[in-house]
């Protein structure tokens, strides 16, 4: 009796473990990896990159990208521009079609962008389009949108999800669930059918999308995986056929086992180390903020510690950005060891010595790359300075706190994604009204130099102003620019279509999957 | 009856708002809100977005809030699936869970016995030697090694099962998180079973069966069985502790969906409400265990009726 009870117990709890797959075989689906669900599939509530990679499958802005990152027409088929810059007039698919069949016209962008900028929406990309002074549907397919000043990255904003068109009859309808599976309408090549948080969010091909004739892969899913490793196992085991990141501590070991399947590119991503310019040591101390900056081996960092491909950062702007020349630091065409005599004596003329060293604090989020970033740093800025500096690894919300608070930090560890392929994206966040200065830098001269930056219609004049404040910025060493990260994802070779791009979108229309041989 | 199981329901009431209170305290006292990034939002956005989740509202409001939401059962929405209601998550994440953790605690206890007995009958020989070795490493190595271990092994290099969750289909994918989390738990039960079956078998019962010409298999059946199981009977509270904390580890290596990984990601993003709602349901899921524990007490022993 009680062996009986007990198989049937095991019996019952196997028998629940759910179904067989339901894919059908004929279906070409890909696997993707990324590293953390979306907040939100409502693009006003998303915010994360992860997000941002599932919202380009499912929708489509008035511009896109192709495979390897040239602007292309997306929902809108054409537009002009104004002499001034400031007017641009958007011409919209005729065939453009939400996933209902419904068409997309131009009052669905305009709708969108009211409601990303309605308060009551509280999205974190609120004032992403701040340049937008007006929008307006002339017709269906017709969309006029003014800016208040001229700002020539614009086509690269109208294709962040924060800026796809809303259909507003499905918000009207479902209200705050309107972005849930079954419920979500979209205009890009996939409808969102399923969504196991932590787990998986599995998409099919949009038959409306006006391009679905060139749509070859008719399934994605996008795996959720927090664990680089686990990626990686499940990459080996031809479960993944695109991941999302490559694990730091066998990239040595990756590269030599799957050759041009690993796929490294450079990518608009700074990883720098601020100063908190508000308090001592670092307030009013240029030439110790000079010194510190200097004493760093940069070449030595990337090459030993990272070691993935990343390029030194001598300049605030990565290289690669569009219609832009990053102007370097002026020590960058010295060696380290010319380097580090000058920074020495700015240590000392910042009234530091052997017998009266610096203490500082350097404070960085829990992970085992920053810690190995940090050590080599603490030994470079002793070993060059005679520093004495304490490491301080916090949890990643702690961090920011303190950084936010402006209160205890002095140097820390962070990052910035470009948001869009122009120079802008990066220098604006030091200008001194942006919430993104967690140095806290305030320069009258920059602030002035942006500001007359875009004021210019002419692109080479306004390049010229932006260089210009670029290098009035590092001369004032505002923060530490260590290296540009570069974008690493292994494409299985049964996967056709991949382009590499500094923005390191992959769009899953571009993809297709190679029949089996 | 009634009144007794009537006190013994109000008793749990002031423990539970105790663990809420607690507990809303506790994750608002850690540095840092839910809504920080790297990406810092500028004061107005801020504002509008802590505004919507009543973040700008004195502690004790939004606790009152809270309270008055839990009586209606309402947990409240997730701050980082902002999609998704907490009761939502924690009803998709939990069955999984349980169910992992089931079956992981069924073969442990099926291999674990079984091993250990046998490792008892043969004492000293070389199969007791290898079953207990296999113990004494099932023990020592964490799950955090076994996992990915295992993974290379069946998944990556044999390909007999699969290495993650999603995607993966029917049964398959529950063999290798149920193996990583029952095998510290099937080396620790045939150690106590091997330890109590000798025992058990040295005792005068047995040799009396022994000489009455039982067989082996009816003595072990019949008589050494039941009382060598007592050991292992009162390991199972702390053998059920265990696989619930193990498996937060194995959710995140094996990309499970489970609570054990909505709790922990919770906690890294401050998302309140979900971390709250997850302590809430396992504090009531105890608390009505116990309960259920004391009123059956009540009624298999009238004395405890009327303390």
């Amino acid at each position: 009796m009680h062996r009986h009870l007990l198989l049937l117990l095991v019996l019952s709890v196997v028998s629940a473990c759910g179904g067989p797959d339901s894919a059908e075989p004929s279906l070409s689906v890909l696997n993707r990896g990324i590293s953390s669900d979306p907040e939100s599939l409502d693009a006003h509530k998303a915010r994360s990159l992860q997000a941002a990679d599932v919202l380009r499958d499912l929708g489509e802005g008035l511009v896109s990208f192709t495979a390897t990152g040239e602007l292309t027409p997306g929902a809108a088929a054409s537009w002009d521009v104004s002499e001034d810059g400031l007017t641009y007039t958007f011409h919209l698919r005729a065939d453009a079609k939400w996933s209902n069949g419904d068409a997309v016209t131009a009052d669905h962008f305009v709708f969108g962008v009211e409601r990303l900028v309605d308060p009551a929406t509280a999205a974190f990309y609120a004032q992403f389009v701040s340049e937008i002074s007006a929008l307006e549907a002339v017709d269906d397919q017709t969309l006029l949108i003014s800016l208040a000043r001229p700002t020539p990255y614009l086509l690269s904003l109208l294709t962040h999800p924060a800026t796809f068109p809303m259909h507003p009859g499905s918000i009207a309808e479902f209200g705050d669930s309107f972005a849930r599976p079954g419920n979500l309408l979209s205009n890009g090549a996939y409808v969102l059918t399923e969504w196991i948080p932590g787990s998986v969010i599995t998409m099919r091909r949009n038959e409306h999308y006006w391009n679905n004739a060139n749509t070859a892969i008719d399934e994605v899913r996008h795996h959720i995986m927090t664990q680089e490793m686990t990626e990686l196992s499940r990459y080996r085991a031809g479960e993944i056929d695109v991941t999302g990141s490559v694990p730091p501590d066998s990239f040595e070991q990756i590269k030599e086992e799957y050759g041009d399947q690993l796929h490294v590119s450079p990518y608009l991503n700074l990883y720098y180390y601020g100063y908190n310019l508000t308090k001592p040591p670092f307030k009013d101390s240029p030439e110790l903020r000079q010194a510190l900056s200097m004493a760093i081996d940069r070449e030595l960092l990337v090459e030993k510690v990272t070691g993935r491909g990343e390029t030194p950062a001598y300049s605030w702007v990565p290289p690669g950005t569009n219609n832009y020349e990053p102007t370097v630091f002026s020590y960058a065409p010295l060696n380290q060891e010319e380097r580090n005599q000058i920074a020495q004596s700015l240590y000392k003329e910042a009234g530091y010595s052997e017998e009266h060293p610096l203490q500082l604090e350097l404070r960085y989020n829990t992970s085992d790359t920053h810690r190995r970033i940090a050590l080599a740093i603490q030994s470079m800025w002793r070993d060059a300075l005679g520093v004495e500096v304490t490491l301080i690894n916090e949890e990643f919300q702690v961090l920011l706190a303190n950084i936010q608070g402006r209160e205890i930090t002095q140097v820390f560890r962070a990052s910035w994604v470009g948001d869009y392929n122009d120079a802008h994206t990066f220098l604006s966040i030091l200008q001194s009204d942006n919430a993104a200065n967690i140095p806290g830098y305030r320069s009258e001269k920059y602030d002035a130099l942006m500001q007359s930056a875009a004021e210019q219609v002419n692109l080479d004049r306004r390049r010229l102003y932006l260089e210009e404040a670029e290098r009035e910025m590092l001369a004032d060493h505002p923060a530490i620019p260590i290296y540009f990260y570069v974008s690493k994802h292994l494409v299985s070779p049964r996967v056709e279509g991949w382009g590499d791009n500094v923005l390191d979108y992959h769009y899953s229309h571009h993809l297709s999957i190679k029949a089996a041989e | 009856m009634l009144r007794y199981t009537l006190h013994r329901l109000l008793g749990a009431i002031p423990t539970l708002l105790l663990v809420i209170v607690l507990a809303f305290l506790m994750v608002h006292a850690a540095p840092g809100g839910p809504f920080d990034a790297e990406r810092a939002l500028p004061p107005e956005v801020a504002a509008n977005i802590e505004a919507a989740y009543h973040l700008d509202e004195p502690l004790a409001k939004q606790l009152g809030r809270y309270v008055s939401g839990l009586l209606r059962g309402d947990l409240g929405p997730s701050f980082r699936y902002r999609d998704y209601t907490v009761a939502e998550l924690i009803g998709t994440g939990f069955p999984l869970s349980l169910k992992i953790g089931l079956l992981a605690i069924l073969l442990a206890l099926m291999v674990g016995i079984s091993s250990g007995t046998v490792a008892a009958l043969r004492q000293g020989s070389m199969l007791d030697r290898i079953v207990m070795s296999f113990a004494m490493t099932g023990i020592s190595i964490p799950v955090f090694v076994v996992a990915p271990v295992l993974v290379l092994l069946l998944a990556v290099k044999l390909q007999w099962l699969p290495a993650g969750w999603s995607g993966a289909p029917g049964a398959a994918k529950y063999i290798l998180p149920v193996i990583t989390l029952a095998l510290p738990q099937i080396a620790y039960i045939a150690r106590l079973t091997r330890a109590s079956m000798i025992d058990v078998l040295g005792r005068d019962f047995i040799r009396t069966a022994r000489a009455q010409g039982l067989g082996t298999k009816t003595i072990i059946r019949v008589h050494a069985l039941k009382p060598a199981m007592l050991p292992v009977l009162s390991y199972m509270g702390p053998a059920i502790a265990a696989i619930l904390t193990g498996s937060v580890v194995v959710e995140e290596v094996f990309g499970i969906p489970g609570l054990g990984q909505f709790f922990v990601r919770g906690a890294l993003n401050r998302d309140y409400t979900l971390v709250l709602g997850i302590v809430i349901f396992y504090a009531t899921l105890i608390i009505a265990l116990n309960l259920i524990v004391d009123i059956l007490y009540g009624v298999i022993d009238p004395r405890v009726r009327n303390e």
